[in-house]
């Protein structure tokens, strides 16, 4: 449905790659030396705190901003000096960019697939994206989550190899947000490599094969989600209601354990650790002959590794 | 921080080669779907310059032979000054604001990012508001006639001469506009300032041919009080005199310099 111009010995190939990637402002390094390759067919993501210099990264690759030094490639392309063709390969969905309030949905698919060599057909996806019923409405009319839809079907209406989406589901209700994971990953079953920029650790999660922690304008991290979460320091979570108080110190000593908490309220304790401090904990439980009630052990979230790799708030 | 995204974004457009030509062309058409959904902009380039030259020519003193005018009457000499009237209705009140407000909702920033330069946009717009006052031009000069006897330019190819300079010297004032005007509101507030120096310039109270001799020669010097005398000498058969034509080519030169140097994408 979402056709995409891939040529075969284009497989398994980097799509993007970025390679010591800097950008100044004023003085500031926005940008500091961040390297990465997209691999054709992934959904590789960028992750970071407000202000982390995501953005900017990607409008170096989008041919929207001229690095200060470091090179980036699109397809082996340089996206400034090669402007047209990068564009006609890659797809954009920017961050507050408008369109005109009175050109209609329809307007806007046929005007956007003018532009493009081997344009998609816009009806179906169209259809896909819940835009039918719509085509004859104004943009300035239409709710923000059917803008978005728009936006990321003008991002695929060029029949891209690689769509770049940047906080695609800020400002979207959950049900719309889950929506639109559901359409990336469609996206990428059809051959679409996608680079999804965002500040959502559970979009992170559940749609990336990769990403990249971007802080203070560095790469703090770059691994699977499951790899990211599995270095940081505490990756396991464990939580029980004691039988009756006891010494969180004695917890705090345990292998492997990072931290101790206990809820004032209900005396519910929090362990984080690794596999090793589960054990260890259902020892010393026993040797106190205290039950554990409500015993959970749970994976960290891709939430606890980031804030171990940035030590940033959310 | 905005200069140096801003200088980016300019070089980067002129690094690359044109937009595809069939891609312009889908611009434009949208670009003048979206002007004919305007009305209001419309009325005040194509129709009110008329709808003022017929309230002014329904008054019974503007049909008689005034002697400061040389000889003609006050409705001949309202006739360049509604022509030009459309000129700063389309340069300084419409466009601006449109142009502005594509650049402050992204619109140009998001037509960057695909193979078509945002250029095509603003030559879409400038295109569209330029025809409409060559459109407002060609009925104002037909109602002149017909209702009000006045004669046509007789010295045609002069006449368009100065038409298309005088256009083009208020698009680049309405570009500059734009270029330095942050937000829409912005570009609306100080397109009606500078409205009211270019309507004086251009006669709206007081016809140039009428005005004092010191004051004509000042007046002359802008770039409207230049086009007004060109049109005027086109009018009756001269070739516009070289002095108006180069004072109005050198406010071109100069305000289409100043908005292409301060002119951002985003």
């Amino acid at each position: 449905m979402f056709s995409a111009a891939v040529p075969d010995d284009a497989r398994s190939m980097s799509v993007i790659e970025v390679s010591d990637l800097r950008k100044v402002y004023g003085g500031r390094a926005v940008v500091d030396g961040v390297s990465f390759s997209v691999e054709e067919g992934e959904i590789f993501g960028i992750l970071g705190p407000n202000g982390a210099g995501k953005t900017t990264t990607v409008e170096c690759i989008e041919g929207l901003r001229i690095p200060d030094a470091g090179s980036v490639k699109v397809a082996g392309l340089d996206p400034n000096t090669d402007h047209d063709r990068v564009t006609q390969l890659l797809g954009a969905q920017l961050q507050e960019s408008e369109l005109q309030a009175k050109l209609t949905v329809q307007e806007a698919l046929e005007l956007y697939s003018s532009f493009y060599e081997r344009p998609a057909d816009w009806r179906p996806l169209a259809l896909r994206l819940g835009l039918t019923e719509k085509l004859g409405t104004r943009f300035g009319k239409l709710s923000g989550g059917q803008k978005q839809r728009l936006f990321i079907a003008l991002a695929l209406v060029g029949g891209p190899r690689v769509v770049v989406l940047d906080e695609l589901t800020t400002g979207l209700d959950p049900r719309a947000r889950r929506d639109t994971w559901q359409l990336i990953e469609e996206v990428r079953a059809s051959g679409v490599t996608v680079l999804l920029v965002t500040h959502f650790m559970e979009e992170a999660q559940r749609l990336c094969d990769r990403i990249a922690v971007i802080d203070q304008g560095r790469i703090a991290a770059l691994d699977t989600p499951a790899g990211l979460i599995s270095r940081s320091a505490s990756s396991t979570v464990i939580s029980f209601t004691p039988s009756r108080p006891l010494d969180l110190r004695e917890l705090a000593e345990l292998p492997a354990a990072a931290s101790v908490s206990a809820d004032d309220r209900d005396g519910r304790v929090s362990i984080n650790g690794t596999d090793e401090t589960v054990n260890a904990v259902i020892t010393l439980l026993a040797r106190h002959h205290i039950t554990a009630h409500q015993l959970r052990v749970s994976d960290a979230t891709l939430d606890d590794a980031f804030l171990d790799l940035t030590g940033a708030t959310t | 921080m905005s200069h140096d995204m801003s200088h980016d974004m300019s070089t980067a457009t002129a690094a690359a080669a044109t937009a595809r030509p069939a891609a312009a062309r889908a611009v434009l058409k949208a670009e003048a779907r979206l002007f004919r959904r305007e009305p209001g902009g419309l009325f005040w380039i194509t129709v009110f310059p008329t709808l003022l030259l017929v309230v002014l020519g329904s008054i019974p003193s503007f049909r008689e032979t005034n002697a400061s005018l040389g000889g003609l009457r006050l409705i001949d000499a309202y006739v360049p000054v509604s022509v030009l009237l459309a000129m700063i209705m389309a340069g300084l009140q419409a466009m601006p604001p449109v142009v502005t407000g594509y650049r402050e909702r992204g619109i140009l920033r998001r037509m960057s990012a695909t193979p078509v330069r945002p250029g095509a946009l603003l030559g879409a717009q400038m295109g569209l508001h330029g025809a409409a006052t060559l459109v407002s031009a060609a009925l104002t000069l037909l109602v002149g006639r017909l209702a009000f006897d006045v004669p046509l330019p007789r010295q045609i190819f002069g006449y368009v001469l100065a038409l298309a300079l005088a256009v083009l010297v208020m698009l680049a004032l309405g570009a500059l506009v734009s270029a330095l005007s942050r937000t829409q509101k912005i570009a609306g507030a100080v397109g009606s300032i500078v409205v009211f120096p270019m309507m004086f310039s251009a006669g709206v109270w007081l016809p140039v041919q009428a005005m004092p001799d010191t004051l004509a020669r000042i007046v002359e010097l802008l770039p409207l009080g230049a086009a007004a005398q060109a049109l005027g000498e086109a009018t009756v058969g001269d070739w516009p005199s070289w002095h108006q034509l180069g004072v109005l080519a050198l406010w071109t030169a100069v305000l289409s310099a100043a908005a292409a140097r301060w002119f951002r994408w985003e």
